[in-house]
Order: structure tokens, then C-alpha cells, then sequence
């Protein structure tokens, strides 16, 4: 168990997850706060953003007094001088996901953000560039997404007359 | 007609809120301070400054600079990056990454995919180290199921990894000497790989995508004979990496090329999330096998090897002296090799051997079950994390207590090391930054996944 670091802003659940690290579940309002205690902390490493979309399996654990959402944004730090690993879960929203960057936290979040705004449609607000990574600019609807079904929608390219 | 011609006809949509614009390089008069500042590499800025589009590079305008395409079928683009290089001159401003030409959904594909099915996806991303891919899926599977696996299979997995990390930075070498104009270090490279490749054909039947590595153990145990085949591998490449410190690491052309390039520092590194030999040329000693060890390496002996200047040249070395360590560790593997099951006997994660099914009836059920169906997970999420050769590779599981992962992620090295991009290219040349491509070493088939 790794106590918060001291910064951390009041409140913020937390949750001894399977892998041996903590899960911290901070709400939208504590979320870049707490990451920037993190790193005070000696976290040096943003190792990733991803999303997950909860639609299909939304009753899923989560500590007593954590709001579930459709969407939730998790971000795995790590600290080279501690040996350990954090993992960090805040629940985005459920119709307009949102939460903000942590681009001026870490800057190493930039492309993972934009992935997870490309496959999800989580904004990130105060992110340098969001525009979409992998997928074509002007491709509809955010394929990781759990009512984005697979197979039926014919590939997509610029000037392209559709099939439909 | 289409939907498709409705949307090109829709300009909000390109600057609504989503700025789903172009992921291009623009005019940097057009160009938002922030995203500018990446461009040009700043990386460590001190909050609350704010770069002017105007100010960066004040002597030169707009009509005085060329943008630039590099890719996606430029030939030192290692598969299909695409770099948009603002130029003046020779010499390179600004650099913006544009990904995804080979996204094929992988992390989709892998939702519909059961937990004994999804090796053989995750074994492309990374196609040059597609057992260590595999191994850091299986690790995440087995930790959410609490699946011990036998020793033997451990150290199978171990000497297949490393095995795999020497044939990775082989290409590596190839490559990177191709870029530099040693058509020939390309061919040993490639000659050396060969030998690997052999074995893993006569290990598994594949010589790239091996799906070798499964959750609760591994596919097949080693062959007979085994031992003298890692031997030979050993001793060739180990006598070749000579003959490569004679082709390359003292040639005066070589050198030149590599010391003092694209220098980062450790604080860059690290705020930017590099890891793997990018990482450790900066001189910090971070490596997963002796940091935080999985499998059996804090049983073995070997060097984490560790640059000083963070240019081109400690990221030659590194890969080249990271094949002679592992090398070493082969050797220790083959020593120390112990008997046993290459895979754990739970029959729910396992299926029965072949002769059982006609004796059993249990295990013909079993056998069905988990080729039909698969095996269920817990509920719960996971992320491990192995050492690729290009850095940390993560897995992410979200399991809902079905057979099939509600949600995998991959935590891809090279997507994360692109970001470097712009840092090292600003000021270089641009024969300079084929070889920066080169020294960061992505695949994209990971990148993109």
C-alpha cells in the first residue's frame, strides 16, 4: 500500500488493485492535482493514458463513495526512485466525457491523450492538439467505444464515394 | 449519395470543439503556441510561458522555410511513418509525427477475441519481438487468474525472450547501418537474425508470429537437441559482435555520423515517458529485468548497460552491448534449465495432451471447453509490464468474468518514444534525421497497433 503523496488534494479514495499497485480514484476536480502531487512525489514517468468504456459492464468494483461513470480515463505512473507503480482512475462522464490534460504535468501524455480522445471521444480540454492519431481525420463516431460496433461500417478515405 | 461526402461538406466539424482538423504541420503563423512549442522539441518550458508563433525563429518567415513530407514510404521510415519536417535550408525547425497508416484495430480485434485466442493478436503488434509481446499478455492473463506456472516454463519463456531481444537488435543494427550507407552491416545482420529465426521454426513451427508464449505456460516444450542449437547461436553471434565493433564502432565515418546527434537529457526523458535504450543512453539505469524483475531474472547475471551523453552514438552502443548481455543470459538459461512441465497442469487453463482425450472423458470436455469457449477470468484489471527492446511494453486487462477481455490495452514503447521526435530533429540535418528515426528504433506496427 503507498500512501498519497503529501500534496494529494483531500479525499481521494483509493484501492489496493490486484496488480500490487494502487488504484487511485479521484474525482474530475482532484484529478490533475493529484497527478501533479504524484510527480512532486517522485513519480517521474507518466507511462500512459488510456480509456475504457464501461457501457457494457458498468456494475464493475469501485471503493464506497466513487460515482461510477460510462467512461473512465486511467493513467499508470511510475517512480524510478521508489520501484513502484501507481495507477490512477478518474471516471470521465457519461454522455460528453471530458477531463482535463495532463500535458503540462507530464508532457509524455500528449500522444496517449489524443489516442484516447481518437478511440473513446474523451476530451482533454487544455490539450495542445486534439485532433485524431490513428484514424483518418475525418472518420465518424470513436471506434473503441462499446456501441461502435465492428464490421459494418465500410472503410472510410477522403474523396472516396461511400458504398452506403 | 453517401453519408461520406456529407461530412467533407460539413466545414464545423473540422473546427468544432474536437478540432478534429488536419493532424498535419501548418504554417506556423497558423499554428497554436502550445502545439508550436512541441514542434520545435521544447519539452521542459517553465509554466506559464507561452511561446509566440511570432518569436520562434524571428529571423525566419513563413515564405523562407519548406514543409516537408518524410513518408510513409520513404525507405528510412522503418515501415510507414510519416514526419512533416519544417526545413530551412538543410536543416530541420520544426517536426510533427503523422501515425496510424497501419492501424488495424488490434485493441478492438482483441475484445472479440477469447484470453486463448488473443495471443495470436497481440504477437503482431511488435513484429520484430513478437515472444516478449507475448509474454507481457500472458503475465497480465496469469496474474488476473492467479495461475502459477511451472519453472521450467519460466525459464523457456526467459531464454525465448532473449532470444528474441538479440534478433530485435539485430535488425536494429541492419537497419540503422542500412541508414548510414553499411549496405553491408545490413546483410549480417539480417545473416545473423537467420540463425534465431531457424530455431524458432524448429521451436514452434513459426518463424515470426509465434503465439508461443500462452497463458499458463508455453505451447511446446523445447526440441531435442536444443542445447547444441542455442550454443551454436551463441558463440556465432557473440564472435560476430566483434566483427561489427571492426565494420562500425571504430570507423571514422560512423562515428561521425552518431557522436553528439540528437543528445537528449535524462529530465527530457523522462518528462517525456521514453523508456528501454532511449532512456538509459541518457545514463539512467532503468531496465525492467533488473529494476523490477519478472520471471527468473534476478537469477541470472547481467549487466544493465548505461550511456552517458544521450546521442546517437550511446544508443548504438547500447543495443550493440545489449545483445552480449543477453547473449549471457542465454548461456545461463541453457545451464541452468530445469526439468519439468512447460506448462501449468490446471486443465482449465491447459488443454489435455492429445493422448488423453481418447482415454478420458473429462478431458475430451476440457478440451472442447477451452477451444470452444475458453476459460473465464475473475472481474478485475491488471497492468504488467515486461522489457521489450524498445523499452517498456504494458499490458492493461480489463476483465469482466468472461472469457473473452473486456478491454485490452497495450502499452506500446515506440508510440511513446515517437514523441522524442521533435526534440532530437530540431537544428539536425536532414541526413541527420533519417538516423534519428534509425537510433529511436520504432516498429508501427506497434506504433499503431
Amino acid at each position: 500500500m503507498i500512501p498519497l503523496p503529501p500534496l494529494a488534494p483531500p479525499g481521494v479514495l483509493t484501492d489496493e488493485a490486484l496488480a500490487c499497485d494502487v488504484a487511485c480514484f479521484p474525482t474530475r476536480e482532484q484529478y490533475v492535482e493529484l497527478v501533479a502531487a504524484f510527480r512532486d512525489d517522485g513519480f517521474e514517468m507518466c507511462l500512459d493514458v488510456c480509456g475504457v468504456d464501461y457501457l457494457e459492464h458498468f456494475d464493475r468494483y469501485v471503493p464506497e463513495g466513487v460515482t461510477r461513470t460510462r467512461f473512465e480515463v486511467v493513467v499508470n505512473l511510475l517512480s524510478l526512485s521508489k520501484r513502484q507503480r501507481v495507477r490512477i482512475r478518474v471516471q470521465a462522464g457519461n454522455d460528453a466525457p471530458r477531463v482535463e490534460t495532463l500535458f503540462h504535468v507530464y508532457p509524455g501524455s500528449e500522444a496517449p491523450e489524443r489516442e484516447t480522445f481518437d478511440m473513446f471521444g474523451i476530451l482533454f480540454d487544455g490539450h495542445p492538439d486534439l485532433t485524431r492519431i490513428l484514424m483518418p481525420e475525418d472518420w465518424e463516431g470513436h471506434p473503441l467505444r462499446k456501441d461502435y460496433s465492428v464490421g459494418h461500417v465500410p472503410i472510410q478515405f477522403k474523396e472516396a464515394p461511400g458504398p452506403r | 449519395m453517401s453519408d461520406f461526402t456529407r461530412v467533407a461538406e460539413r466545414p464545423e466539424r473540422l473546427t468544432g470543439e474536437t478540432s478534429e482538423g488536419a493532424q498535419e504541420l501548418t504554417r506556423r503563423s497558423d499554428t497554436p503556441s502550445d502545439q508550436l512549442g512541441r514542434e520545435v522539441g521544447a519539452v521542459l518550458r517553465l509554466d506559464g510561458v507561452t511561446l509566440d508563433p511570432r518569436q520562434v525563429d524571428y529571423e525566419r518567415h513563413d515564405d523562407e522555410t519548406m514543409i516537408i513530407n518524410m513518408g510513409p514510404a520513404h525507405p528510412s521510415t522503418h515501415g510507414v511513418l510519416r514526419l512533416m519536417l519544417e526545413l530551412d535550408g538543410e536543416f530541420v525547425l520544426r517536426t510533427k509525427n503523422v501515425i496510424g497508416y497501419l492501424h488495424t484495430g488490434m485493441e478492438k480485434t482483441g475484445e472479440t477475441l477469447s484470453y486463448v485466442q488473443g495471443g495470436t493478436n497481440v504477437t503482431r503488434m511488435d513484429y520484430l519481438s513478437p515472444v516478449i509481446n507475448e509474454l507481457a499478455y500472458s503475465l497480465t492473463v496469469e496474474k488476473l487468474l492467479g495461475v502459477e506456472i511451472p519453472e521450467r516454463a519460466t525459464w523457456i519463456r526467459m531464454l525465448m525472450s532473449e532470444l528474441n531481444r538479440v534478433s530485435s537488435h539485430l535488425v536494429w543494427m541492419a537497419t540503422n547501418g542500412m541508414d548510414l550507407g553499411s549496405t553491408s552491416m545490413m546483410i549480417y545482420g539480417l545473416r545473423e537474425r537467420e540463425l534465431i529465426l531457424a530455431f524458432f521454426e524448429k521451436t514452434t513451427g513459426l518463424r515470426l508470429n509465434l503465439n508461443f508464449i500462452r497463458p499458463g505456460g508455453v505451447a511446446a516444450d523445447l526440441p531435442d537437441g536444443w542445447e547444441d542449437d542455442v550454443d551454436v547461436i551463441c558463440n556465432t553471434i557473440d564472435e560476430r559482435t566483434y566483427e561489427y565493433d571492426q565494420l562500425l564502432t571504430g570507423q571514422p565515418i560512423f562515428r561521425n555520423r552518431l557522436i553528439g546527434v540528437g543528445a537528449i537529457t535524462a529530465e527530457e526523458a523522462l518528462a517525456l515517458g521514453l523508456t528501454g535504450p532511449l532512456l538509459r543512453s541518457t545514463g539512467v539505469p532503468w531496465d525492467l529485468r533488473r529494476t523490477m524483475p519478472y520471471l527468473a531474472y534476478d537469477r541470472v547475471d547481467f549487466d544493465v548497460i548505461v550511456g552517458t551523453y544521450g546521442d546517437n552514438f550511446d544508443r548504438y552502443a547500447i543495443r550493440l552491448n545489449e545483445i552480449r548481455e543477453s547473449i549471457r543470459i542465454i548461456r545461463q538459461c541453457v545451464e541452468q534449465m530445469p526439468k519439468g512441465d512447460y506448462r501449468s497442469q490446471d486443465p482449465k487453463v491447459t488443454p489435455p495432451p492429445r493422448a488423453r482425450i481418447d482415454e478420458s472423458m473429462e478431458a475430451l470436455i476440457h478440451h472442447f471447453k477451452l477451444f470452444t469457449e475458453g476459460f473465464q477470468v475473475p472481474a478485475g484489471e491488471v497492468y504488467s509490464a515486461v522489457e521489450s527492446p524498445r523499452g517498456e511494453i504494458g499490458c492493461y486487462i480489463v476483465a469482466d468474468g468472461g472469457p473473452k477481455p473486456y478491454r485490452i490495452h497495450v502499452r506500446a514503447p515506440s508510440f511513446t518514444n515517437l514523441q522524442a521526435m521533435p526534440l532530437l530533429m530540431r537544428g539536425a540535418s536532414v541526413s541527420d534525421a533519417i538516423t534519428m528515426i534509425s537510433t529511436v528504433d520504432p516498429v508501427l506496427g506497434e506504433v499503431d497497433r
